[in-house]
């Protein structure tokens, strides 16, 4: 891809070939210290902004990405500034429209396919999967797919059981696609922008509770060349006690129920932000594991053949000897989600869930029961 | 802008009702053509039929001038000699070529899934010697032959299924994941009703150039091929709404050959005239004879020509017959004997060979010198293959990915983004 290869990706390179857009005017100042703030749903408007004004190729399509702002709004204004020809408004069709990005990535163009929820790219997962994922295999080289799939992955708040599921296990299984799970504004800006220039699939797993949310960011993330590494995680709290991973929603948790362990606890937690799933960045696991010699995964997926699974098994064959106890995985109840908010709020990992097997890791309470 | 002789009415708007009798259909499908396969079994849905064809549809099926009797006293031949020549060398090519691929897999050296294209050669060179070498050309698993149509070696695909190096994909894909970007293959897709929204997305990308992109002269079409099985699954349906609705360059092409392995067309559809399905979503729907390559050629001229001018989709069905099973692994014994024979009497080639000697565009000579130049074509086709080493070992992990890593590598020849000053971010959530 021609202009992939000319970008410079050295902290302060600029790359000339790269139209800058006006910088995002979403930024807000808290008062008191001048830091500067951006909601996650800013960051990823500004990222699909910042990419279309770049490269005329980037066209972005899905149900209510156009006239209605976006499901989420987080398509919104780019209607008015790119036209309906690069924002497209689809049917209820996502075998189809996931299809029609598949064809025409293979002729060179750079679709962002958006899917209201990633429950629905169920209906699209054939394309996702086996046009997408496998071309460039199938093709030996000769057909790649730079394909973007984004939309809310996980839980919300009391959708009920067709619409609180998590992918990412799903989509991390198969070889051929990236996935990408942002956490932070800056995670966001930076793993979307670096997702529509990659020349593969990526399917980006973004969080309906956290697009409100609103993250410090750096100047130099709200560069319009920023972009994040892909396959390398981010450890967001260093600690030397106990090593917990996390993504999306659930690094936000983490890092909560690090606070209470050190204070009440003294324990020292270290906090690694996954940010990708696959590639999983193993070497930064097992590093971690290595110091802190205990290992907790957190995610929102269902527990059988979780990421939890994964990391897991990963720490097991490599970092086995450095394991002072058992892993314990945090993960989703091995449920449908319920509706009533109760047992909603039983059904997905909490804060407190963390800081028990935290607990349980480093000795200081009895192990659980083993349940059902 | 209309067939010669042939009425292709656009479509109706949505709310007229459509049953009038006085639309008569110029070619009725049901009693001039054994359209509805084997008729001793099926003598129970003949009569369904029957009430269907009383709701006189407006869009109907090729010209008429196609008939014996107007041959004879028409003096303008539908093809020069060279295009008939042409096209008679593809035809052959193909049918030569599946037999070997027969031949091959009974001795052990093709394997797995392999779907042969016998029978229906008429529409694959019908349709796909009139493109260019940039329009697209999106299959199923029945692909050797579109391959082949479209300008991919012989050498090359027969390497394919043989899983050796050099073929069209390394041996990666096999005999269901046809690919070849330099002539605009886009596969071979093993699910049916797959390949058509990835079609469908080539002819969006085709008019993205043209529109957003501003290249003038992009007038790329694409052809989709699938079968009447197909015809029945939403993907199908979903891309006929879009394509209409946003006027996209492609041709749907259906080749109707009535059987989805064992499960006969008129058992699996409620309405088993797949051409009527155009008009519902707004394109025109045509009823080709599939096995007369003139005729597709004719539908076909008008089709792309629609497309290239930028005035939207085509949905063409194509009545032909496979006269092989559904693969090499089916023992084909639920069809009629007797609709073989039948089909068998209307083979494409040999339509074809009578035409360019009767209407004296050929001679004998001339053929029989293409049947042998085409057989010398496929051994040494055979010949390259067997000969050809198979993928190293080291292979199996290649192009996984077209960047494994995203943003490539760096001069220094370690991967971007394992270079330390790649940021990872400095904000402290």
């Amino acid at each position: 891809m021609p202009g992939f290869i000319s970008h410079q990706v050295a902290a302060r390179g600029l790359s000339l070939l790269r139209l800058r857009p006006v910088a995002a005017t979403m930024r807000t100042y808290s008062s008191a210290t001048k830091e500067v703030t951006m909601t996650v749903r800013d960051a990823l408007n500004s990222a699909l902004d910042e990419e279309m004004a770049a490269d005329p190729n980037v066209f972005i399509m899905g149900e209510e990405v156009g006239e209605y702002q976006g499901a989420y709004k987080i398509t919104k204004g780019l209607l008015d500034k790119y036209g309906p020809e690069r924002v497209v408004d689809t049917p209820i069709t996502e075998a189809g429209f996931a299809g029609i990005g598949v064809g025409s990535a293979y002729h060179g163009l750079r679709p962002v396919i958006e899917f209201m929820t990633f429950n629905f790219s169920m209906q699209a997962i054939d394309h996702i999967i086996n046009s997408a994922a496998k071309s460039n295999y199938m093709s030996a080289g000769q057909i790649n797919v730079p394909i973007v799939f984004r939309g809310p992955n996980g839980p919300a708040a009391g959708v009920g059981a067709q619409h609180s599921q998590c992918y990412s296990a799903w989509y991390g299984s198969v070889p051929g696609l990236k996935v990408l799970v942002p956490y932070s504004s800056e995670d966001a800006r930076g793993l979307l922008k670096a997702a529509i220039q990659d020349p593969d699939p990526v399917v980006f797993l973004e969080n309906e509770l956290l697009y409100g949310e609103s993250f410090p960011i750096s100047a130099e993330a709200l560069d319009s060349s920023f972009c994040l590494p892909i396959g390398k995680a981010k450890i967001e709290r260093e600690g030397k006690d106990v090593t917990i991973t996390a993504f999306s929603k659930m690094v936000g948790y983490a890092l909560k129920a690090a606070e209470i362990l050190e204070k009440e606890e003294g324990i020292n937690a270290e906090v690694i932000n996954l940010r990708s799933i696959r590639p999983l960045d193993r070497d930064t696991i097992n590093a971690s594991v290595r110091k802190t010699n205990r290992l907790i995964t957190v995610e929102e997926g269902f527990p059988q053949h979780g990421v939890g699974a994964e990391i897991c098994a990963s720490v097991v064959e490599d970092s086995f000897g450095y394991l002072d106890a058992g892993v314990e995985r945090i993960a989703a109840a091995d449920v449908p989600t319920p509706y009533a908010a109760n047992l909603e709020r039983r059904a997905f990992p909490q804060i407190e869930d963390i800081v028990g097997a935290v607990k349980r890791v480093c000795y200081r309470s009895l192990p659980m029961v083993a349940t059902a | 802008m209309a067939f010669s002789g042939a009425k292709i009415i656009q479509p109706l708007p949505l709310h007229t009702t459509i049953r009038s009798p006085n639309n008569p259909l110029l070619f009725d499908p049901f009693t001039s053509s054994p359209f509805l396969g084997s008729t001793r079994t099926l003598r129970l849905s003949q009569s369904i039929s029957a009430s269907q064809r009383r709701c006189a549809s407006h869009i109907v099926a090729v010209s008429d001038v196609f008939k014996e009797k107007k041959l004879k006293s028409n003096t303008n031949l539908l093809l020069t000699k060279e295009e008939g020549l042409q096209v008679y060398e593809d035809m052959i090519l193909g049918r030569a070529f599946e037999d070997m691929c027969a031949q091959m897999y009974y001795r052990g050296k093709m394997f797995g899934f392999v779907h042969l294209y016998n029978g229906q050669e008429a529409v694959s060179s019908g349709f796909i010697k009139l493109l260019k070498k940039e329009d697209s050309v999106v299959s199923t698993y029945r692909d050797h032959v579109h391959a082949l149509s479209k300008g991919v070696p012989a050498r090359a695909v027969m390497s394919e299924l043989f899983g050796k190096k050099t073929g069209c994909c390394r041996g990666q894909g096999g005999s269901m994941h046809m690919f070849s970007a330099e002539h605009n293959v886009l596969g071979g897709f093993a699910f049916i009703g797959e390949g058509i929204p990835v079609a469908t997305g080539a002819a969006f990308a085709s008019k993205y150039r043209r529109e957003v992109l501003k290249e003038a002269d992009c007038d790329h079409v694409t052809l989709a091929f699938f079968g009447d099985g197909t015809c029945n699954n939403g993907q199908f349906f979903e891309c006929l709404n879009m394509a209409a609705l946003w006027k996209l360059p492609i041709i749907f092409v259906v080749e109707n050959n009535l059987w989805a392995i064992g499960m006969s067309h008129l058992r699996s559809t409620s309405d088993p005239e797949i051409w009527k399905k155009g008009p519902a979503f707004g394109m025109p729907g045509v009823h080709v004879d599939g096995m007369d390559v003139l005729k597709v050629r004719e539908v076909a001229k008008e089709a792309i020509g629609r497309a290239r001018r930028g005035e939207g989709p085509t949905l063409v069905e194509c009545e032909t017959y496979r006269f092989r099973g559904h693969s090499l692994a089916d023992p084909d014994e639920l069809r009629d004997p007797a609709e073989k024979a039948r089909y068998a009497a209307r083979d494409p080639i040999t339509a074809l060979k009578k035409y360019l000697i009767e209407s004296k565009l050929a001679n004998e000579a001339e053929l029989l010198a293409i049947e042998k130049k085409i057989e010398e074509v496929v051994e040494d086709a055979v010949e390259f293959a067997d000969e050809s080493p198979a993928p190293s070992r080291s292979q199996l992990l290649e192009n996984v990915f077209a960047d494994p890593r995203g943003f490539g590598i760096g001069p220094d020849g370690s991967y971007r983004c394992e270079d330390p000053k790649f940021t990872e971010g400095t904000a402290q959530v």
